[in-house]
């Protein structure tokens, strides 16, 4: 039992219309592990991790979470399952008509696993470990920066302590400092909560922090995976040119087909 | 020969897609619809719906009845005054604006107030991803985004043109008894004598059907919008556009269902 991945994904396709952006993709992520994938604009990264959170709905394969299958699971079950995914979006997503501490509590308001009364209490507790102040909760999210905004979408993310947490570019649109420690506090509240996490990134530096293992999406399957720390010094010659940010190599004879 | 089959295939899709866009609408509303019965329910959503729909809109629909009733006892005494049928003004005033005007001038008027505000709102949920976040966080879109909308137009809708079926009528008969000189007692006389109940209430089954289509077409022009700003500025043009053709529409349909004997 403990041989089996958290997440286990096979044969898994997505066209939307002539373009394919999902060729066959096979992954396995282990339980508590950190898995980057890299890969670059339009390869189908995004499609991935929304066909597990059920915003994509794939053509065929195989998702499965803890050894069921979501795509054929009955639907609540399919909920059930995915209730354990928390999501950080590239731009926060942060629901611009609620307040700071709304936002933050919103999933564990929306499950009752928590009144209202205490949802401020509780959502002073989770800006704690991201690292805002109490006194941030009355604001609008419009109110604040975007290393702050950052902040609120993990805070949110982590609230209702998920088994698996999705980063889409955790650091775009941030400075180097603020992107280091919005990393800093990815893996922080992923070895805190013991959580699996997949993380779609284009920056190289936040992809050997915050990820324990790496995959390369290219042409719509996995054409690598290895260690994140491997990354920079894989001979794989896709991986290669991507990860030093290479004008000339095999991805853009690629592109010139 | 290759030209006609060009505008074959052409026409071909064009019908196509009007048949998948009219499937997608209808498949909207009946989950919106369901939505609205299926719990959970949020009543903290409907209420601020309801002010944005029902309360944000009362001036706007308030000085268009009043404005309305005032040039339409203009215009009937114009028309009127040529075949001496002066008399008729009261009964005109009251029955197009409870039938007619009432419904149709206030659903215009919401549809480009609040079914605008809406497609715009869910528009932008939906190119940052705010819409996607709250499935994440446990929630159907359908059934908090939506089917409070939904409601809230079905209802407000209505009690605004009660409304403006009030400050209608009033127009009419501040300019009939100020600027015509009709006897403020026969006037009254006559409106209520030829007011009939129907009148009022085919007036609002119309009014709670085009709150319904405002909402609606609100919804899922916002809902289905893409491609960021501009994808949210077409989308709230649509909502506007297509809610007020659909009234207008509809408006000859329901004529012809509850009046038409």
């Amino acid at each position: 039992m403990s041989d089996q991945p958290k997440i286990r994904i096979r044969g898994l396709k997505k066209r939307f219309g002539s373009k394919v952006v999902l060729d066959g993709i096979d992954l396995d992520i282990a339980p508590r592990t950190g898995m980057v994938v890299i890969g670059g604009s339009g390869t189908g990264k995004s499609v991935l991790i929304k066909s597990i959170l059920g915003l994509v709905t794939p053509d065929e394969g195989v998702i499965e979470i803890d050894g069921e299958d979501v795509l054929k699971a009955p639907r609540g079950r399919a909920k059930e399952l995915r209730a354990q995914i928390g999501m950080l979006f590239q731009n926060g997503a942060l629901f611009d008509s609620m307040t700071v501490w709304e936002n933050v509590c919103f999933g564990l308001l929306a499950q009752k696993r928590i009144t209202r009364r205490k949802a401020r209490d509780k959502a002073a507790e989770v800006l704690a470990q991201v690292g805002l102040d109490a006194s941030v909760a009355d604001l609008a999210p419009s109110e604040l920066s975007g290393g702050m905004q950052k902040r609120v979408a993990l805070a949110r993310a982590v609230a209702s302590e998920p088994a698996i947490m999705f980063f889409d570019e955790p650091t775009t649109g941030l400075d180097p400092i603020m992107g280091a420690v919005i990393d800093e506090l990815i893996v922080n509240c992923v070895k805190t909560l013991g959580s699996t996490s997949i993380a779609i990134t284009h920056d190289m530096a936040s992809a050997q922090r915050i990820g324990d293992c790496a995959a390369m999406l290219y042409q719509g399957r996995v054409s690598w995976t290895g260690p994140a720390s491997e990354l920079m010094t894989c001979t794989d010659p896709v991986v290669d040119q991507f990860t030093h940010g290479r004008a000339h190599g095999p991805i853009t004879m690629a592109l010139r087909k | 020969m290759n030209r006609l089959l060009s505008l074959i295939e052409a026409l071909g899709a064009t019908i196509l897609g009007m048949i998948e866009f009219t499937g997608e609408l209808a498949i909207f509303a009946g989950t919106g619809i369901l939505f609205i019965f299926r719990p959970p329910f949020y009543p903290r959503l409907i209420g601020r719906a309801f002010m944005e729909i029902g309360y944000f809109s009362l001036p706007v629909v308030a000085l268009t009845a009043l404005f309305t009733g005032m040039v339409l006892a203009l215009q009937s005494y114009t028309g009127f005054s040529r075949f001496g049928a002066e008399s008729a003004i009261a009964s005109v005033v009251v029955l197009s604006v409870t039938r007619e005007l009432g419904p149709v001038l206030a659903g215009l008027m919401v549809a480009g107030r609040a079914g605008a505000a809406m497609a715009a709102e869910l528009g932008t949920m939906r190119v940052t991803d705010q819409i996607d976040a709250l499935s994440t966080l446990s929630t159907e879109p359908m059934g908090y985004l939506v089917a409070p909308r939904l409601l809230a137009g079905t209802i407000a809708l209505p009690l605004l043109v009660l409304l403006a079926d009030i400050l209608g009528v009033l127009g009419g008969f501040l300019v009939s008894t100020q600027k015509l000189g009709f006897s403020s007692g026969t006037y009254l006389v006559s409106t209520f004598t030829n007011l009939k109940t129907d009148d009022v209430v085919s007036g609002l089954i119309k009014a709670a059907v085009f709150g319904f289509i405002i909402a609606l077409m609100g919804c899922f022009n916002g809902y289905r919008s893409k491609g960021g700003a501009e994808g949210v500025g077409t989308a709230t043009t649509s909502a506007v556009v297509s809610a007020s053709i659909l009234i207008l529409a509809l408006d000859y349909i329901l004529t012809q269902v509850l009046f038409v004997k």
